[in-house]
């Protein structure tokens, strides 16, 4: 890849999703990530239970991104063909069960409020 | 790609935003102070994937020049799709989009083909009879298919009795792949080649001939299905490292490989091919035939004396130095992608890497300098053995493998990340580069 900059990685991901759908992705990354610092100021605190059930939804991200990636690029586990492919499963299993897991813990939160009861 | 590669792509889009915001400031900044202010009547022949590529460039770059491209296309071709519409991983609209949609405002587009060239009076005129005069022209017309060459083939064969032809066009890989969907239910003989003239993405028979042993694997019918391989001489790729290991996967797979064996004539009424062969004709009874013809310049050009004299007889590959990629002859005229006489380089990847050393060559003579930037022979081709795994094979004018990512994707090795970067990656980086933004 010839000068593989900042600009043409988002040139890049603008083609991949169209401008539109892009930018809509990262205003949605930047607003739950906003929510989750919200919350966490609001609340002062990180209420255990919610990330409890926060951290038990982990594996229903880390699997359903898993595959979701290999039924959209028509591929199966026996195509995992070097350490390098592994490591990107692995890779996109952690960013599933991290993204889920702060979208649960946000949910939770902003539905049932910051309350003294946990 | 996935919703979570989607986040990690916004995430990391978002930070890299976030703590990067200057630096693409002062980029996008530098490229506005660079525009070159000129007068120059510069003339692009060809929208495909090169000339609609640096006519975006140019655009951007040039305040005031006249820049014209002609081209009578009306539909634009993501060509390193054919092989994924062939083997029925996507359908013909896949490679499909429109000429007009991805040239800047600043360019006139003529929708004509160029009838006539002449380098000396600096002269093209189309086929309406327009004649356009030009300071500059950068030729990026591409290469033609010669179908005629193959004695009793026609397109419209294509679908029927086992009949592929996916280098004609999406609609072609898409009839191509019916041929291989049926020949792969049933089994029989599937054959499979490449022509002895220069081609583009020499690595495309190679792939379709995995992925037909693969898919007859899928379908149970492999063990009714012999696959051979014919290539033009005495190896399987240009390159001697890729070559071996491509003959060692052949061997691992049962794909049978005959060499010095080229496609000459089919019959497709009792389905027997015949192959120019050191030793004479050899006739082969088929079920299915991968037809890849011979490939030459566009006759406008093999009409002019732009075109090698002792290299590539009959072909009419331009005769533009390996690196600086400038006419030997005519200095104010470049190539760029398949055109060019040139050792290595007729992929979209190669497209890629001509853009910055034409723009840069000239913009530098506007500026009544030399440019520096050189093409290496860069040739890229994500070489598919199968659904779900590529060999990311990198390669330059040496023979030399140069991976982009040494150490971490290793090039000759059969790998899902690979596969990935071919599905997904590679057609929102050529959709950029067409941009003039990769």
């Amino acid at each position: 890849m010839k000068d593989l900059t900042l600009q043409t990685l988002i040139a890049v991901w603008e083609e991949m999703f169209g401008r539109g759908v892009f930018w809509a992705l990262v205003v949605v990354a930047a607003v739950v990530t906003a929510l989750y610092l919200f919350v966490l100021i609001r609340d002062r605190r990180m209420s255990m239970r919610k990330f409890l059930l926060a951290q038990l939804s982990m594996p229903v991200g880390a699997v359903g991104a898993v595959a979701f990636v290999l039924a959209i690029t028509n591929s199966r586990l026996a195509d995992m063909g070097g350490p390098i492919d592994w490591i990107m499963l692995l890779g996109i299993a952690a960013v599933g069960a991290v993204g889920f897991a702060i979208l649960v813990y946000v949910a939770q939160s902003l539905v049932r409020g910051g309350g003294k009861a946990d | 790609m996935g919703r979570i590669d989607r986040m990690d792509a916004t995430r990391r889009g978002f930070l890299g935003l976030a703590a990067g915001s200057a630096a693409l400031v002062a980029t996008g900044g530098r490229a506005q102070a660079q525009r070159v202010r000129t007068s120059a009547r510069i003339a692009i022949l060809g929208a495909g994937a090169g000339g609609t590529a640096i006519a975006n460039r140019l655009a951007n770059r040039l305040e005031g020049a006249t820049i014209t491209i002609i081209d009578g296309r009306q539909q634009h071709w993501y060509q390193p799709g054919f092989t994924l519409i062939a083997a029925g991983l996507q359908t013909a609209s896949y490679s499909i989009s429109r000429t007009g949609d991805w040239l800047p405002s600043g360019v006139e587009w003529i929708a004509e083909y160029a009838a006539n060239l002449d380098p000396v009076t600096q002269r093209i005129t189309t086929t309406g009879g327009r004649g356009v005069d030009y300071d500059y022209l950068i030729v990026a017309t591409g290469l033609t298919l010669d179908w005629d060459a193959i004695e009793g083939f026609s397109l419209d064969m294509v679908g029927q009795n086992g009949v592929s032809a996916h280098y004609a066009g999406p609609e072609y890989a898409e009839l191509s792949w019916r041929a291989l969907d049926r020949f792969t239910d049933t089994g029989g003989v599937g054959l499979f080649g490449r022509p002895a003239t220069e081609m583009k993405c020499a690595g495309a028979p190679l792939k379709i001939t995995f992925l037909a042993e693969d898919i007859a694997t899928r379908k149970g019918t492999r063990a009714n299905t012999q696959i051979i391989y014919n290539a033009q001489n005495q190896a399987l790729f240009g390159v001697p490292i890729v070559h071996h290991r491509v003959r060692q996967l052949f061997g691992e797979r049962g794909i049978e490989t005959r060499y010095e064996h080229v496609l000459k004539s089919i019959d497709a009424q009792r389905k027997v091919a015949t192959y120019a062969t050191p030793a004479g004709d050899v006739e082969t009874g088929y079920d299915f035939i991968n037809v890849v013809p011979p490939q030459r310049a566009p006759q406008v050009i093999r009409d002019t004396d732009l075109g090698w004299a002792d290299r590539w007889p009959g072909q009419g590959w331009i005769e533009v130095d390996r690196e600086t990629l400038r006419h030997a002859r005519y200095p104010n005229i470049f190539g760029i992608g398949d055109i060019n006489g040139v050792p290595k380089g007729k992929t979209a990847a190669s497209v890629k890497w001509h853009q910055p050393v034409v723009e840069d060559h000239l913009v530098a003579e506007l500026q009544g300098r030399e440019g520096t930037e050189r093409f290496s022979g860069y040739t890229s081709c994500p070489l598919i053995t199968r659904i779900g795994r590529a060999m990311l094979i990198e390669f330059d004018y040496n023979d030399n493998l140069v991976p982009s990512f040494p150490g971490i994707i290793a090039p000759l090795e059969e790998l899902w990340i690979s596969w990935l970067m071919k599905e997904i990656a590679l057609k929102p980086t050529y959709n950029a580069m067409l941009r003039g933004l990769a």
